[in-house]
C-alpha cells in the first residue's frame, strides 16, 4: 500500500548513517553476541510497538500497556509456579492480555471516554493493585523448564527472536493486506467519514485497544521466559518506549497514518543508541539526552513538511 | 448604471500570484467604487480566493499593485488591511466554539488592546444592536459551538459589520444560509451600498447576482476576462465568460423509463431530528428532488434512513422487503448509498488515495472471505470506476486532497457505486463545485438513473431540482408539504412551501 516511504524515509536514513558510522568507527558492534543481545532487549518493545502503531494510526494512545505488561507477567509467574500446565502460558498471557486490553478498549469506544485518560487510570490503577497484591515482592524461582521454553539457553534466545520477527512481520503483512487493517487507517484519517461509508468504527477502536493488550500479553510472556524471576515492576516506561518508536517511525501523532514498517525502524534506532554509545567508548548516560534529541528531530522534521504541504494546498 | 460616477476606492492592477509551479493569479486588474456592489465570478480554481486573500493581506502578492484612494499599499497584512476598513465574511464561518456570541464579536475588535478592562454590559449590548441590525434573533450569550451553521454566519456578518469597513469582501456569503436569512443578508447589503461602502461579492448563485451587482467582473484561469454592468449581460453570457466556451445543456434531458417501486418511507418519524410522520417512494429509474429551506430537516431525514439515527416510528421498504436499519453497516447491506453533505468532511477521507476512497464501503468485494485484500481486484476496480465517472486524477493513487471538489465528489459517488445500491440518496450532490464540474456531475446523476436506480436529491438549488428531478418533494419544518412533477413545480411553488406559506391539498397532516 505505501512503498513510497514518504514518512519512514529520515528513520530509516537516520538509521543508515548509524550503522555505517559503527562499521567504520566500531566494527566490534557487529560480533553476533552484541546484536543478540540487542535483538532479546527489543523484542517486548517490538511486540508493543506493533500494536502502539494501529493505536496511534486510529488517532488513540495507549499508556496503560507498562503496567498491563507487569500484570500479566506477575500473574503468569504465579501460574505457571502453582502447577499450570506450561503449554497453556502463551494463552493465558494473551488473553489476559486482551481482556485487560478490552477494558480500555470498552471504556474508549462504547462510552465515548478520551483514550489518554482512560488509559491514564488504567495504568495507575494496575500498577498500584499489583503493588497491593504483591507487596513489591517479586515472583521467585519460576520452574526450570519455563525458562527458554525448555529449549536452553541458545535455542530458546533463537526461539524468541524469531518468534517476535515472525509476529511483528505477520502484522506488518495484514497490515498492507486485510481489509480489518484499512479499515482501521480510514477510521483513524476520519472516523466520521468512515462511519457515513458503513464501517463500524466503534468495534474498529475497540478491536485495536484488545490487540494491543493481547500483544502486550505476548511481549510479557516472551521476556518473561529469559528469567528465572519477575520483578514487579517489570514493564516501566514500556509505554513511552513504544510511543517514541512509533513516532519516530513516521506515524504522526494525529492518526491516519504510519506503518509497522515505521515502528521497525524506529524501534531499531532507538534500541540501538546504547549498545552504540557502549561500543563508541562514550559514556552511556547520554542515552537517553539522545533518544530525545532523535524525537525532537522527527518532530522538527514533521513540523517544517506540514508546514511545506500547507503552502503547496493553498493554491 | 446608478454608481457609474461615483469615486473609485480600491484598484487592483495586474496582480499575479505563484504557488510553487502554479500561477494562481496571472493578471488580475479591477476596480471598485464607492456604494457599489462588484461581483466577481468565476470557477473554482479561477483565482477567487487568491485574489481575496492578497487583498485582505492573507498573503504576499508577486507582482501587480492594490491602490486604495490613490495610494498604493505596500506590504499589505490582515492587521493592516483591517486597519484601512478592508473586512471580510468568508464562506465558511471560523468562530470560537467556546466562546460567546457577544465574545466572538468583541475579539476581533479588541483584540489590540490586551490589557483593558472587559465591559461586559456593554460587549452585550454592542452585540445585540449589531445582531438586531442584521435582523438577527440569536441572544449574544449563546455559545458559538451551539448555533447551526446559518446562525453563524450571520455572527460572522456581524462581526463584520462591526469593523465599519469601507470595503467589504463576501465570499459566498449565502453558501450555508437558509432563505430568511438570505433575505435578510440583501436587506444589509443593499443598505451598506446606500451608505457607501463597497462591497465585493462572491457566488455562484447569480439569482442573487442579479439581484443585488452593479457590476461584474469574471475572473478565469487568473485573469480578469472581462468587467461589465450587471444589467448587460446575462446569464448566459456569464456562464460562457466563465467557462470559455457554450454550455448549451447544463441539466442532461434524461429520459426516464420508470419500473417498479425500488424505495417506501412509510410514516418514518424520528422526534430526536425533528422528522415528523414522513412518506415518499421512488420507483426504479425515477429521481425525486428533496427541496426545502436548511434545517427544515431533510439531511435529518437522510440520516435517519441511512441508519445514523435510528427512527421512532414507521417503516422503509427496499424493493417491496421491510428493512431494519439500526446503523449504516444495515443500510449498506440493504442496498441503501449515503453521498452527504459537505463532502470534504465526509464525504471522501482526504489523506488516503482514489483507490482506496472509492473501495472503502465494498471492501467485502475486493477481498476474500478471510478479509485478504486483492490488490489487482482493488486497482481495477477503481480504474474501472475512474474511467466511467471521468474522474480526473493522475492515477488511483492519487491522494483525495489533491482534487479539485469536482472530483472528489465523483470518487464519493465512485464508493457508493461500487456497492451496487438500489437507492441512492445524494445530499448537495454540487455544492461548492464550479459550473463546468457540476454539468458533469448532473449528467451522472441522469445516467445513474436511467440505469435502474431510485434517487433522493436533496439540494438547495432551485433550479438543479427542477433540472433533474421527476417529481419534487418539498419538505417544511421535519415534514412533507408538498409532492410534484417536473412539469407542475415552479420555483414560486416550491419556495412558498418551503417557507411553509402554503401546503399541498390531500398531503397528509
Amino acid at each position: 500500500m505505501n512503498w513510497r516511504l514518504d514518512r519512514e524515509w529520515p528513520a530509516i536514513i537516520a538509521l543508515a548513517v548509524l550503522y555505517i558510522f559503527l562499521a567504520i568507527a566500531a566494527p566490534s558492534f557487529y560480533q553476533f553476541t552484541n546484536l543478540r543481545d540487542l535483538a532479546l532487549a527489543n523484542v517486548s518493545v517490538l511486540l508493543v510497538a506493533a500494536g502502539m502503531t494501529l493505536i496511534i494510526v486510529i488517532g488513540q494512545i495507549d499508556i496503560s500497556v507498562g503496567s498491563m505488561f507487569a500484570v500479566i507477567s506477575v500473574a503468569c509467574g504465579v501460574m505457571v509456579k502453582s502447577g499450570m500446565p506450561l503449554v497453556l502460558a502463551p494463552f493465558a498471557a494473551i488473553l489476559l492480555g486482551a481482556a485487560l486490553g478490552s477494558i480500555n478498549g470498552g471504556l474508549i469506544s462504547f462510552v465515548r471516554a478520551p483514550s489518554i485518560v482512560v488509559t491514564l487510570a488504567t495504568m495507575i490503577v494496575w500498577r498500584e493493585a499489583l503493588r497491593w497484591s504483591t507487596g513489591g515482592a517479586w515472583v521467585e524461582g519460576l520452574p526450570a523448564n519455563f525458562q527458554w521454553f525448555g529449549l536452553g539457553q541458545a535455542a530458546g534466545q533463537a526461539v524468541i527472536v524469531l518468534l517476535a520477527l515472525l509476529i511483528f512481520v505477520a502484522f506488518w503483512w495484514a497490515s498492507e493486506n486485510l481489509s480489518a487493517f484499512r479499515e482501521i487507517y480510514a477510521t483513524g484519517s476520519d472516523s466520521e467519514a468512515a462511519r457515513l461509508a458503513g464501517i463500524p468504527v466503534k468495534r474498529v477502536l475497540f478491536g485495536v485497544f484488545v490487540l494491543m493488550g493481547a500483544l502486550t500479553g505476548l511481549a510479557a510472556l516472551l521476556n518473561e521466559v529469559r528469567f528465572s524471576d519477575v520483578p514487579a515492576n517489570s514493564g516501566m516506561n514500556l509505554e513511552l518506549k513504544a510511543i517514541a518508536a512509533v513516532v519516530v517511525g513516521g506515524a504522526p501523532i494525529t492518526g491516519g497514518r504510519g506503518s509497522l514498517l515505521g515502528a521497525f525502524i524506529g524501534v531499531l534506532l532507538l534500541g540501538s543508541i546504547g549498545p552504540a554509545l557502549t561500543f563508541l567508548g562514550v559514556n552511556p548516560y547520554w542515552e537517553k539526552a539522545i533518544q530525545g534529541a532523535i524525537i525532537l528531530a522527527t518532530v522538527l522534521f514533521d513540523a517544517v513538511r506540514m508546514h511545506r504541504e500547507k503552502r503547496m494546498a493553498v493554491a | 448604471m446608478p454608481n457609474v460616477g461615483s469615486p473609485v476606492i480600491l484598484e487592483a492592477k495586474q496582480i499575479r500570484k505563484a504557488f510553487g509551479a502554479v500561477q494562481a493569479l496571472k493578471g488580475v486588474s479591477f476596480d471598485l467604487r464607492e456604494g457599489e456592489v462588484h461581483a466577481l465570478v468565476g470557477e473554482n480554481g479561477a483565482g477567487k480566493s487568491t485574489l481575496i486573500k492578497v487583498l485582505t493581506g492573507a498573503i504576499a502578492l508577486d507582482a501587480g499593485e492594490i491602490v486604495l484612494r490613490g495610494e498604493r499599499i505596500s506590504d499589505n497584512t490582515p492587521a493592516k488591511a483591517r486597519a484601512l476598513g478592508i473586512s471580510v465574511i468568508y464562506q465558511q464561518p471560523a468562530l470560537f466554539p467556546d466562546l460567546s456570541v457577544a465574545e466572538n464579536i468583541a475579539i476581533a475588535a479588541e483584540s489590540s488592546k490586551p490589557f483593558r478592562r472587559v465591559d461586559w454590559p456593554a460587549r452585550r449590548q454592542h452585540a445585540a444592536e449589531l445582531l438586531e441590525r442584521i435582523g438577527s434573533k440569536i441572544s449574544p450569550d449563546v455559545r458559538a459551538a451551539e448555533l447551526s451553521m446559518p446562525e453563524q454566519q450571520m455572527v460572522e456578518i456581524a462581526k463584520a459589520i462591526d469593523a465599519n469597513a469601507q470595503i467589504l469582501i463576501m465570499d459566498e456569503p449565502t453558501a450555508s444560509l437558509g432563505d430568511q436569512d438570505a433575505a435578510n443578508l440583501f436587506r444589509l447589503v443593499n443598505e451598506l451600498r446606500a451608505k457607501g461602502t463597497a462591497i465585493i461579492y462572491i457566488s455562484h448563485r447569480f439569482e442573487e447576482l442579479f439581484l443585488l451587482a452593479n457590476r461584474v467582473t469574471v475572473l478565469r484561469d487568473g485573469i480578469s476576462i472581462q468587467t461589465s454592468g450587471m444589467s448587460e449581460v446575462t446569464n448566459a453570457d456569464l456562464i460562457r465568460l466563465m467557462v470559455g466556451r457554450e454550455l448549451d445543456t447544463v441539466f442532461p434531458k434524461h429520459q426516464t423509463r420508470l419500473g417498479e417501486t425500488a424505495f417506501e418511507v412509510r410514516n418514518v418519524s424520528c422526534s430526536r431530528l425533528g422528522v415528523k410522520n414522513t412518506s415518499l417512494q421512488i420507483r426504479r429509474g425515477e429521481i425525486l428532488g428533496l427541496a426545502g429551506l436548511v434545517g427544515s430537516g431533510r439531511t435529518q431525514l437522510a440520516e435517519a434512513l441511512f441508519g445514523l439515527t435510528p427512527i421512532d416510528s414507521g417503516e422503509v421498504l427496499v424493493n417491496g422487503q421491510p428493512l431494519t436499519i439500526h446503523s449504516p453497516v444495515d443500510a449498506v447491506k440493504a442496498g441503501i448509498a449515503y453521498v452527504p453533505e459537505d463532502r470534504r468532511k465526509h464525504g471522501v477521507i482526504l489523506d488516503l488515495s482514489v483507490a482506496v476512497n472509492s473501495t472503502l464501503a465494498s471492501l467485502g468485494k475486493i477481498s476474500s472471505s478471510s478479509g485478504l485484500l486483492n490488490s489487482a481486484t482493488e486497482r481495477q476496480l477503481a480504474n474501472d470506476s475512474i474511467a466511467k465517472l471521468g474522474v480526473k486524477a493522475p492515477s488511483s493513487d492519487t491522494l483525495a486532497k489533491n482534487l479539485s471538489g469536482g472530483n472528489q465528489q465523483k470518487v464519493a459517488l465512485a464508493r457508493w457505486l461500487m456497492t451496487d445500491p438500489k437507492v441512492l440518496i445524494l445530499d448537495e450532490p454540487t455544492q461548492g463545485i464550479d459550473v463546468g464540474a457540476k454539468s458533469e456531475i448532473y449528467h451522472l446523476i441522469g445516467r445513474l438513473a436511467e440505469s435502474g436506480l431510485a434517487i433522493l436529491m436533496i439540494s438547495s438549488e432551485t433550479p438543479e431540482i427542477l433540472g433533474l428531478s421527476d417529481r419534487i418533494a418539498v419538505m417544511s419544518q421535519g415534514e412533507i408539504v408538498g409532492v410534484f412533477s417536473r412539469s407542475e413545480a415552479s420555483p414560486q411553488l416550491i419556495l412558498e412551501m418551503a417557507l411553509g406559506h402554503k401546503r399541498q391539498p390531500g398531503v397528509e397532516q
